[in-house]
C-alpha cells in the first residue's frame, strides 16, 4: 500500500525537523529549570523551598496548552515595552521561542521533582564525606551529588521527554510550522483529513520510538558499574 | 492586572469549566471501563492475548492528544461509510468527538496503570485464593480487581488530573470548555493575561478539589491499610 502525499512530503519532513528542534530546545531550558527548582526545593533556605514548591505546584496544575496561549499572547505587551526601552521596534517573541519557552517551564516543572527525588536517594553520608573532605558546596555538587543523581534520574526524564515531545504538537496552535501545522496545512488542500493526520500520528510514533531506543542505551550507559537488579 | 474585567467574566469561566469537568467526568469513567478488559489482556501470559493491547495501548500513548482528536473530528469525515453511517449526528458533534477521544486515549494509560497494579499482587494473594477452591473468573473479581484497584488508585487519580490539563485541547475543536471561553473572551477583551490567568486559577482550584477527593477516597477505601505487603 502506498500513501499519495499530494507532493507534501518534504514539508511533513522539514516540520518533522523543527518538532525535534523544538522538542531540543525546551529539553534544554527544562533541564535547566529542573534543576534550579530541585535544587531550590532541597536547600535549607525557606524562601528557596517556597518558590520552589511554586514552581512546580503552579507550572503543573495548570493545562500545557494554557501556558503556550499565555506565553505567545500574553507577553506581547510586555515585550512591546521592553521593545521601546531597548529601542528595538516591533520586538515580540516568535512562536518556536514561545513554545520552547512554554514546553520548557512544563517540563521544568515536572523535571523538579524528579530530580528532587533522585537527590534525596543519594546517602546523606555522601555529602558528608564530600563535607570532611573539605570540598566545597558546589564541588560537592557537581563532583558527588550530580554524578550519581544522574542515574537515579534518568528514566524520570526519559518519560517527561516523551510528554515533552507530544507536546510539541500543540505550539502549532500558535503557528509554529511543525509536523501537525504542516498537516493542517496539507489538509486544506488535499481534503484528506485522515490520511495526513494518520501520517502525521505515525511520525510521532518513530519519534517515540527513536527517543525510547535512545533512552535505553543512556540507562545502560548509566547503569555501567552497577550490578543488575542492584539498582 | 484589570481585576474588574476578571470578576466581570468569571461567570462565563465559571460556565466554561462545568464543560470542562463534564468532558473529563465522562472520559475518565469510560476510559476506567474500557481499560479493565484491556488491562487484564495485557497482563495476560499468552503472547496472543497480549498483542491485541499492547498495539493499542502503544498507539495511544505514542502519539499526541491533538493528533487523536484531529483523527476523529476530522479524519472520520473522509470516509462516505462513516458519514452515511447512524453514528454521524454523533460523529459529526465535537463534544462526542472530544469525549471519544479523551476516552480512548485515556484508556491505554489507565490500562497500562492496571496492569501494574495487577502484577503487583503479591503472589501469595493469589495461590491463597486458589487454594481456597475459587476459580480463575472468582479470584480476578472478588481477590485481584479489588486489591489492583487500591494499587492502583493514586497513579488513577494522577491520570485523571493529566486528563483535566488534557481536556484544554477541546477548545481546538471549537468546544467552549474553560481554555475554550477564556479565548473567545480574549477575541473580545484583548486582555491575554487577565483571562488566561483567571482559566488558570479555575484549573489549579479544580485539581485541588480533585486531588482532595481523591484523599477521602483513599481512605476510604483503606489503601494504606493495604500497603503493608
Amino acid at each position: 500500500m502506498t500513501i499519495d502525499l499530494h507532493g507534501f512530503g518534504p514539508a511533513l519532513l522539514a516540520g518533522t525537523l523543527m518538532t525535534v528542534k523544538l522538542a531540543l530546545c525546551a529539553l534544554l531550558l527544562g533541564l535547566v529549570l529542573g534543576l534550579l527548582g530541585a535544587l531550590a526545593k532541597t536547600s535549607p533556605l525557606k524562601p528557596l523551598q517556597w518558590l520552589g514548591g511554586a514552581y512546580s505546584t503552579l507550572v503543573r496544575g495548570i493545562p500545557e496548552l494554557l501556558w503556550v496561549l499565555l506565553i505567545y499572547f500574553g507577553t506581547v505587551s510586555l515585550m512591546n515595552q521592553l521593545g521601546e526601552a531597548l529601542h528595538i521596534p516591533g520586538l515580540e517573541l516568535n512562536a518556536f521561542a514561545a513554545g520552547v519557552i512554554a514546553l520548557g517551564l512544563c517540563f521544568g516543572a515536572y523535571a523538579t521533582e524528579v530530580f528532587r527525588g533522585a537527590i534525596l536517594a543519594i546517602p546523606k553520608g555522601h555529602r558528608e564525606a564530600g563535607l570532611a573532605l573539605g570540598l566545597s558546596r558546589g564541588r560537592i555538587l557537581s563532583r558527588i551529588i550530580l554524578p550519581q543523581m544522574w542515574r537515579i534520574a534518568l528514566p524520570g526524564l526519559g518519560n517527561l521527554f516523551m510528554i515533552l515531545m507530544k507536546d510539541t504538537a500543540l505550539v502549532s496552535v500558535i503557528g509554529l510550522e511543525e509536523i501537525m501545522r504542516h498537516s493542517q496545512i496539507a489538509v486544506t488542500v488535499s481534503k484528506e483529513p485522515f490520511t495526513f493526520y494518520m501520517v502525521a500520528a505515525f511520525i510521532y510514533l518513530g519519534l517515540t520510538v527513536i527517543a525510547m531506543t535512545g533512552m535505553h542505551f543512556m540507562e545502560k550507559r548509566a547503569a555501567r558499574g552497577f550490578a543488575r537488579g542492584n539498582q | 492586572m484589570n481585576w474588574e474585567v476578571i470578576i466581570k467574566w468569571l461567570p462565563r469561566l465559571a460556565q466554561g469549566a462545568t464543560l470542562t469537568l463534564e468532558l473529563v467526568a465522562i472520559a475518565v469513567i469510560a476510559g476506567l471501563i474500557l481499560a479493565i478488559p484491556l488491562g487484564i489482556a495485557r497482563a495476560s501470559r499468552h503472547w496472543y492475548v497480549r498483542a491485541v493491547p499492547y498495539g493499542y495501548i502503544f498507539f495511544f500513548r505514542g502519539t499526541p492528544l491533538l493528533v487523536q482528536l484531529f483523527l476523529v473530528y476530522y479524519g472520520l469525515a473522509q470516509f462516505d461509510a462513516v458519514r452515511s453511517s447512524s453514528l454521524w449526528p454523533y460523529l459529526r458533534d465535537p463534544f462526542w468527538c472530544t469525549v471519544l477521544t479523551m476516552t480512548l486515549h485515556t484508556a491505554a494509560y489507565i490500562a497500562e496503570i492496571l496492569r501494574g497494579a495487577l502484577q503487583a499482587i503479591p503472589r501469595g494473594e493469589i495461590e491463597a485464593a486458589r487454594a481456597l477452591g475459587m476459580s480463575g473468573a472468582k479470584t480476578l473479581f472478588y481477590i485481584m480487581l479489588p486489591r489492583a484497584s487500591r494499587i492502583g488508585l493514586p497513579a488513577y487519580s494522577n491520570e485523571v488530573i493529566l486528563m483535566l490539563k488534557a481536556s484544554a485541547l477541546a477548545s481546538t475543536v471549537t468546544l467552549l470548555e474553560l481554555t475554550g471561553m477564556a479565548r473567545t473572551i480574549i477575541a473580545r477583551t484583548y486582555l491575554p493575561v487577565e483571562i488566561f490567568f483567571a482559566a488558570g486559577m479555575f484549573y489549579l482550584l479544580i485539581s485541588f478539589l480533585l486531588v482532595q477527593g481523591f484523599k477521602l477516597l483513599e481512605r476510604w477505601l483503606r489503601v494504606d491499610a493495604c500497603q503493608g505487603r
